[in-house]
């Protein structure tokens, strides 16, 4: 009988041989094969939590604290390790909101469309600016909701209500920011706007990490491997910038009731001193809560305090232009100090552009003086109809001119969202003619900075400290220094346009004759020698604007300035007044008493009651 | 006698011991730890039950082997008692009153657990018994369940169903004794019937689940193996394979012109022909293994049309969640599948060569429920990695074979049948302890055998094992 099953101790023995292989199999598909595992450990029994970096300072040229941080705390919970039992009705009463509120709140986080980055696995963000006694109520009480915690993290805040439109805000980063940049998790902050955004990547500083592990009850239980992974925060940079906020201020008070804008560089080093636009914003309505509703509004101002009308404002030029067309007529040939042009009160040759009463003929310094339509008009006709060459190839010639001087490009500036303005070119024209031959005539009301040429303040002020400097500029910038870090070198390089120095010195004397005894009278300083031109710009929404372009002091430059104000009137009307006051405040940091009468008029006037606009 | 002493197994009992202390150690380290030898700590506590483990050991290979023999009824009504007993004295522990607490708390012991080798010498002195075969009478096997039953119906009454369960692996002894293979073939047919036919619930394949159709069809498979391979007739065989496979062909071919037959129809009068046929033609042969092949046949259908009656309306709502989580068919993460997850998360980031002895994150923070009892196989798993836990596999594999060579040895009915007892045990624990950390089986609470903390199941294998060694012995000694 023994002999007849003692074969079975195979089957028996090979039964658990077979069991154990199918679990070693089972094993190595466990262990080895699939990587899931280990990464549901990770997320298991790490908490990686971020510290965040203090972001960087921002200062003004003088050392004035412009922006700083505050704490805000924002309450966090990892999904899967808030229990069961999550006791809701505590939890409303230390956030102090009501039982239907956060039920809102837990439905916005888990909402795939409004926190793609839903995951039960990693902390998520229930509410966020949780305010200071708030928070330390909800800390005394956090140790009975499990996986709640808080995260501190830092908001900014302003000392002036002044120059939103340079600094800039900071704001939640979205699913794009994202997807851009690795560097960001869902509920950081990124730089929008001004320098906040344009030097997001040297005020971030770099985030530090602490590797915690918790155990299955979410409870902390210490550092892993006594914090050797851990890594400490990078503090964001600080920076200087180049704006003197006093002036920049200043400026914004000029600018009060008024549309438009003021731009100061200091033509030696193309540093910007104010960037004024108007109207404007007072930058600490985009920290905190409100940030949304109060973004959402000034969305819908119909005066668009967002759009910056210094850098972003596309606006014709008008007689400003005039110095560039006087340098382009120069270097060309087409006229020389002596030539002299008619005017019967204004351009007649077939057509009539009209100027205003003076001496005639006139040459090249006394048309700048006088701001004569008719010299431009002839100058530029005989540069675009020169014989033995076309208009188009002219005409290009003199565009090449044009954006040597910074126009109908960007010009570099370190800020968001800067326009290019508008230089025409040949085949622009010919394709508005439809193939038609066309002549200086067609166009002639782009030499005195009409028509189809447009610029923006800031290229007009880069223009004015062109000739400031006689005959170079360096790219305009808002950035002075950043601490500990270096400087875009293209804000150090000199850019010289194909016109020979002297012929800045011819433009730049036109200039200050416009001042002493010309359109720009008012900016006429009694101890500093200011040069500037006016403008008057027609436009097809209302009043003419009025705009003004100077520099002072004459001989030794220290500030270019360039005043745009909207539908305003005559260049001498505010533009004039207003870029003196700017000259002077800046050069001599106060107004002497007999201008004090210009300096309350300017604070006092609107604008924009008699604009003639009807809808912004 | 340390002579004949078997040292192989020795050496393997010790070596999973010690691995043991070593792995609860490292599953309740602390990270303001404890010295391992710390007596408040559970690798402490292992350490000082290994000890008094080795002890008791001793104490048994110095007894003499004919005691075992003499005394194997008495002891195993004595322990007997005790399980009645515990049902009545033992506090209510989670549910559960299996411990006896001696000593105001001091000592917890489990008698189940020393159910085992007394079951194990009951059974084996009844095999002993002058003449004794299993196939003669159905009294013999009667009264073999009977001295497996008892101590299974005192457990489940104590509600400890893991450990009731074990002595249902004793059922290999029956079968390496006499019983025929056709029982331990219906019981593995049984548990993939209802697997299968649990969890594939869809797709439908011809109107009826998919899983309802493999078991139909599997039943049909096993229906022709048993008519070629137990009947051995080839013509009655043949004949049905080729009906088969016209029928099957002929389904198909509808199928393919979109009609379909309905799928328990097709398989239900497919078999039933093939058992008319059956009948018809074996009338001319004799009957007996074509009974039994029809009616093995009769019953699978009726099991597989039963099950679903079972799952549904005879099964605890906690028992059909539990089978459901096993077999995949429902993630339950917090509730039932939470151990099984957790405990696949700590072996799966252990991957080839483990975090190294102390470094697991996931058995230190306590995800692993029960990660020194039951669960302990994890620690190894998350530390030691694939390296180590197929080492303790294979390391169990070799004690069992060990203990299966040891038994064979035996020149005495009561040696083999015991050591087969001490087999049957091993399989069990460490098929399903192993299976349910893996996720491969239910959650059933039955620890490792010599790893997982605890002294009375430590205690209670170290008897199993020392006195299959001095039986082991007396074979020796009886040679001399």
């Amino acid at each position: 009988m023994k002999s007849n099953f003692s074969r079975r101790k195979y089957i028996i023995g090979g039964f658990i041989a077979l069991l154990v292989c199918i679990y070693i199999f089972r094993l190595f598909d466990l262990q080895v094969a699939d990587n899931q595992y280990k990464e549901n450990a990770l997320s298991n029994a790490f908490l990686r939590r971020v510290i965040y970096p203090a972001r960087g300072l921002i200062y003004d040229r003088n050392g004035r604290l412009l922006v700083f941080n505050q704490p805000a705390y924002d309450v966090m919970l990892i999904p899967k390790d808030v229990g069961k039992n999550l006791d809701t009705v505590a939890l409303c009463e230390a956030l102090n909101l009501t039982p239907q509120q956060l039920r809102e709140k837990w439905a916005e986080m888990k909402d795939p469309r409004r926190n793609p980055g839903y995951s039960a696995y990693t902390p998520q963000k229930l509410i966020s600016h949780l305010s200071q006694e708030d928070y330390g109520r909800l800390q005394e009480k956090l140790y009975l909701f499990p996986g709640f915690f808080v995260q501190k993290r830092t908001i900014r805040e302003y000392n002036s209500p002044a120059a939103a439109n340079i600094l800039g805000n900071i704001r939640e980063v979205n699913t794009k920011d994202i997807e851009r940049d690795d560097y960001y998790r869902a509920g950081d902050y990124t730089g929008d706007l001004g320098v906040e955004k344009s030097y997001e990547k040297d005020l971030r500083g770099r985030k530090g990490v602490e590797i915690l592990m918790k155990d299955a009850l979410g409870r902390i239980k210490g550092k892993y491997e006594g914090g050797i992974h851990d890594e400490a925060p990078e503090s964001g940079k600080n920076l200087t910038l180049s704006i003197d906020m006093d002036l920049q201020e200043y400026g914004e008070r000029l600018m009060a009731g008024k549309i438009g804008a003021i731009v100061a560089i200091e033509p030696s080093t193309g540093e910007v001193l104010c960037l004024v636009t108007s109207p404007n914003y007072d930058p600490s309505m985009l920290i905190g809560k409100d940030r949304g509703k109060n973004y959402a509004a000034l969305q819908r101002d119909p005066q668009k305090p967002l759009f910056d009308r210094a850098i972003q404002g596309a606006y014709p030029p008008g007689s400003t232009f005039k110095p560039t067309q006087g340098l382009i007529f120069l270097q060309e040939g087409v006229v020389t100090t002596a030539t002299q042009y008619p005017c019967y009160h204004g351009y007649v040759n077939g057509l009539r552009v009209g100027c205003h009463g003076h001496a005639s003929p006139i040459a090249i310094k006394p048309a700048l003086q006088t701001s004569c339509n008719a010299y431009f008009c002839w100058g530029f006709k005989n540069m675009i109809d020169k014989k033995g060459t076309t208009s188009s190839k002219q005409f290009d010639k003199w565009k090449n001119y044009m954006v040597e001087m910074g126009y109908g490009y960007k010009l570099g500036l370190d800020l968001p969202g800067e326009s290019r303005g508008f230089i025409p070119n040949s085949e622009f024209y010919s394709s508005s003619f439809r193939g038609a031959n066309w002549s200086a005539n067609s166009i002639i009301s782009v030499s005195i900075g009409q028509g189809e040429v447009l610029a923006t303040p800031l290229q007009i002020a880069n223009l004015c400290a062109t000739i400031a400097n006689r005959g170079y500029y360096i790219t305009p910038h808002v950035v002075k220094e950043i601490k500990g870090g270096k400087l875009d070198s293209i804000y150090s390089v000199r850019h010289r346009p194909e016109i020979n120095r002297s012929y800045y010195d011819v433009v730049a004397e036109g200039m200050r004759m416009a001042v002493t005894g010309g359109t720009c009278r008012t900016a006429n300083l009694p101890d500093i020698a200011v040069a500037g031109k006016t403008g008057t710009a027609q436009n097809p929404h209302g009043r003419d604007h009025s705009a003004f372009m100077g520099f002072a002091p004459y001989d030794n430059p220290r500030i270019a300035v360039c005043v745009y104000v909207e539908n305003a009137g005559f260049g001498a009307a505010y533009g004039v007044p207003i870029g003196s006051l700017i000259i002077e405040k800046y050069l001599k940091g106060e107004i002497s008493p007999a201008r004090k009468g210009i300096e309350e008029r300017m604070l006092n006037s609107n604008t924009i009651i008699s604009s003639g606009v009807k809808k912004h | 006698m340390f002579r004949n002493l078997d040292w192989i197994t020795i050496f393997l009992y010790l070596l999973l011991v010690g691995a043991g202390i070593i792995s609860i150690y490292a599953a309740s380290y602390d990270f303001d730890n404890a010295a391992i030898l710390d007596f408040k700590e559970f690798s402490g506590k292992q350490f000082l039950w290994a000890g008094l483990g080795l002890l008791l050991g001793g104490v048994v290979l110095l007894l003499d082997y004919r005691l075992y023999e003499a005394y194997a009824y008495p002891i195993y009504g004595f322990v007997v008692f005790i399980l009645l007993l515990t049902i009545f004295i033992a506090p209510d522990i989670k549910g559960s009153r299996s411990w006896i607490v001696i000593g105001g708390g001091l000592l917890s012991l489990q008698p189940a657990e020393f159910g085992k080798f007394a079951t194990a010498l009951a059974l084996a002195k009844l095999f002993d018994s002058y003449n004794f075969n299993l196939n003669q009478k159905l009294t013999n096997y009667f009264r073999a369940l009977m001295i497996i039953f008892i101590p299974i119906i005192l457990i489940l009454l104590q509600k400890e169903t893991g450990s009731a369960l074990v002595y249902v692996s004793l059922i290999f002894v029956l079968y390496r004794e006499g019983m025929s293979g056709l029982v331990l073939f219906s019981v593995l047919c049984a548990v993939v019937y209802f697997v299968v036919a649990v969890k594939f619930a869809d797709p439908l394949i011809l109107g009826i689940p998919m899983g309802q159709f493999t078991v139909l069809l599997i039943i049909c498979l096993i229906f022709c193996c048993m008519l070629l391979f137990y009947c051995k007739d080839m013509i009655i065989a043949r004949n049905v394979i080729i009906g088969y496979a016209a029928a099957a062909a002929l389904v198909a071919g509808l199928a393919a012109f979109g009609i379909d037959i309905n799928g328990d129809i097709f398989f239900l009068t497919i078999l039933a022909a093939g058992i008319v046929y059956t009948v018809i033609a074996m009338l001319k042969y004799k009957i007996g293994k074509f009974l039994v092949t029809i009616g093995f046949a009769v019953m699978s259908v009726i099991f597989l049309f039963s099950v679903n009656y079972v799952f549904d309306n005879i099964l605890q709502p906690h028992q059909r969640q539990r089978i459901k989580v096993t077999l995949g068919i429902v993630e339950d993460l917090r509730g039932a599948g939470y151990n099984v997850n957790q405990s696949k998360i700590a072996i799966g980031s252990g991957g080839l060569a483990g975090k190294g002895f102390l470094n697991g994150t996931q058995t230190k923070l306590k995800y692993v429920p029960e990660q020194h009892t039951d669960f302990i196989f994890c620690t190894i798993g998350e530390e030691e990695g694939f390296v180590g836990a197929s080492l303790v596999l294979i390391a169990f594999l070799a004690l069992i074979l060990r203990v299966i060579h040891v038994a064979e040895r035996q020149r005495t009915p009561f040696g083999r049948v015991y050591g087969y007892c001490v087999v049957s045990y091993l399989i069990f624990h460490l098929s399903i302890n192993v299976g349910m950390v893996l996720g491969l089986c239910p959650v059933i609470g039955i620890p490792l055998p010599l790893f997982s903390y605890g002294g009375s199941s430590l205690w209670g294998f170290t008897i199993l094992l020392f006195i299959l060694l001095r039986i082991d012995c007396g074979r020796k000694e009886r040679r001399d």
